[in-house]
């Protein structure tokens, strides 16, 4: 947390409302070198952003308040916030996102050495004291522009999560549920809700578990299978688990799994013919070709 | 005092339990229904828990014993329409209710009832 001093904060409040535009200019130049996308943001859209930022941070420095974390800096930190989450959906990279900010270093210092160039004293200090506000302005750009991604990386799991575990109904009362990836105890709890509230409504008795795109099974992945079949049974389901490679079957045996309980089949279509089967439905091959 | 009806259906005795079972009703139940069906020398039990929306481990072991009592006296009990929430809680407490039939619907159960009463 950086504490500058009132008066600090106060110069800092009279530098940028009496050099706005000197300042401005400077630093919509600074940017339109490296850091300016002009593929991604326009010229004037930039120039209003930043006249905008200016004056927030003015208005911030103004009330005297040298907390950056304080509510007096909120709406600069609000503003930080909204133009690094647009540039993070944008396609801006994170250098040049906080470089949005740093760039005010140069024209800001500038300005500074004009007014206190006789005093290096005074200078140093408030040099310090602008760079310190700078730097968590800066700072705080990334977090949040780091924030914004996590975010979207936490939504694409939560949407990949639910994809990964489609109920299809394959026949009246007969459902399968193709597992593709590792299971583990938050997908398993996905399968197992998504799987059960299929059963409900669509009133079937026979679900069939395909495991023949999980790569492993060891006593975990056997553990949350088994408690499936389980919560089925509860239900008044039968389950099948079918797509049981050979290595997985030396596996299971090898580490004494128990699914002496739960039929197993090697194939989707085994099972599918034995859920008919179940269901007392036959089929014939036609043999009259027309 | 709140009672949970027991219905006879022919051979059969239906429960339905509609409000949520708290432990001295469970209690109340069993004694019920050992007794009913005792009387009625009933052959097959069918309890509806469709509308059960909570259990804890003493109602998911309740489930089990009424079912060895009903077994004892000659009576098959099939628990039907369990909610997945239901499933998923007494799976993860553990109690698997391996001596229990169960059915999705008061129609399948019925059926299951009625075929494993011609069998014997």
């Amino acid at each position: 947390m950086t504490v500058i001093s009132k008066n600090q904060a106060a110069n800092l409040a009279d530098l940028l409302r009496g050099h706005q535009d000197a300042i401005l200019e400077q630093w919509t130049r600074a940017m339109s070198g490296s850091t300016r996308r002009s593929d991604l943001i326009k010229e004037s859209e930039l120039r209003a952003q930043c006249a905008r930022f200016l004056k927030v941070v003015a208005t911030a420095a103004e009330s005297g308040v040298s907390d950056l974390q304080s509510p007096a800096w909120g709406d600069v930190r609000e503003m930080l916030g909204e133009i690094s989450r647009s540039r993070a959906q944008q396609g801006f990279t994170p250098s040049e996102t906080a470089m949005f900010v740093f760039s005010l270093k140069r024209p800001l210092f500038e300005r500074l050495r004009q007014e206190h160039g006789r005093d290096p004293e005074a200078w140093a200090s408030t040099l310090w004291a602008t760079t310190e506000v700078v730097d968590e302005l800066g700072l705080y750009t990334a977090e949040v522009f780091i924030k914004a991604k996590e975010s979207e990386i936490r939504r694409q799991q939560e949407e990949m999560l639910e994809l990964s575990t489609p109920v299809v109904k394959l026949w009246e009362g007969i459902l399968a549920l193709p597992l593709i990836g590792t299971l583990d105890s938050a997908r398993t709890q996905v399968v197992m809700e998504s799987l059960l509230q299929s059963i409900v409504q669509t009133n079937s008795k026979i679900a069939i578990i395909d495991i023949t795109g999980v790569p492993t099974v060891d006593t975990v992945v056997a553990q949350h299978l088994l408690k499936t079949v389980t919560a089925a049974r509860l239900m008044g389901a039968d389950c099948i688990i079918s797509g049981v490679r050979p290595q997985i079957a030396q596996t299971i045996v090898h580490l004494g799994i128990n699914l002496l309980d739960v039929t197993t089949k090697a194939t989707l279509s085994d099972a599918f013919s034995l859920a008919l089967k179940k269901s007392n439905v036959t089929f014939a091959r036609n043999s009259e070709q027309k | 005092m709140e009672k949970i009806p027991i219905l006879r259906m022919g051979d059969f005795l239906l429960v339905t339990i509609q409000v949520d079972m708290h432990d001295r009703l469970a209690m109340a139940l069993q004694d019920d229904l050992t007794q009913r069906i005792s009387e009625t020398s009933a052959h097959g039990v069918l309890i509806d828990i469709s509308s059960l929306e909570m259990v804890d481990s003493f109602i998911g072991r309740m489930l089990a014993n009424i079912a060895g009592m009903s077994r004892v006296l000659d009576a098959e009990t099939v628990v039907v329409g369990m909610q997945p929430a239901v499933a998923i809680t007494l799976v993860e407490l553990g109690l698997s209710l391996p001596g229990i039939r169960t059915a999705l619907n008061v129609d399948a159960g019925m059926e299951l009832l009625r075929s494993s009463n011609n069998g014997n």
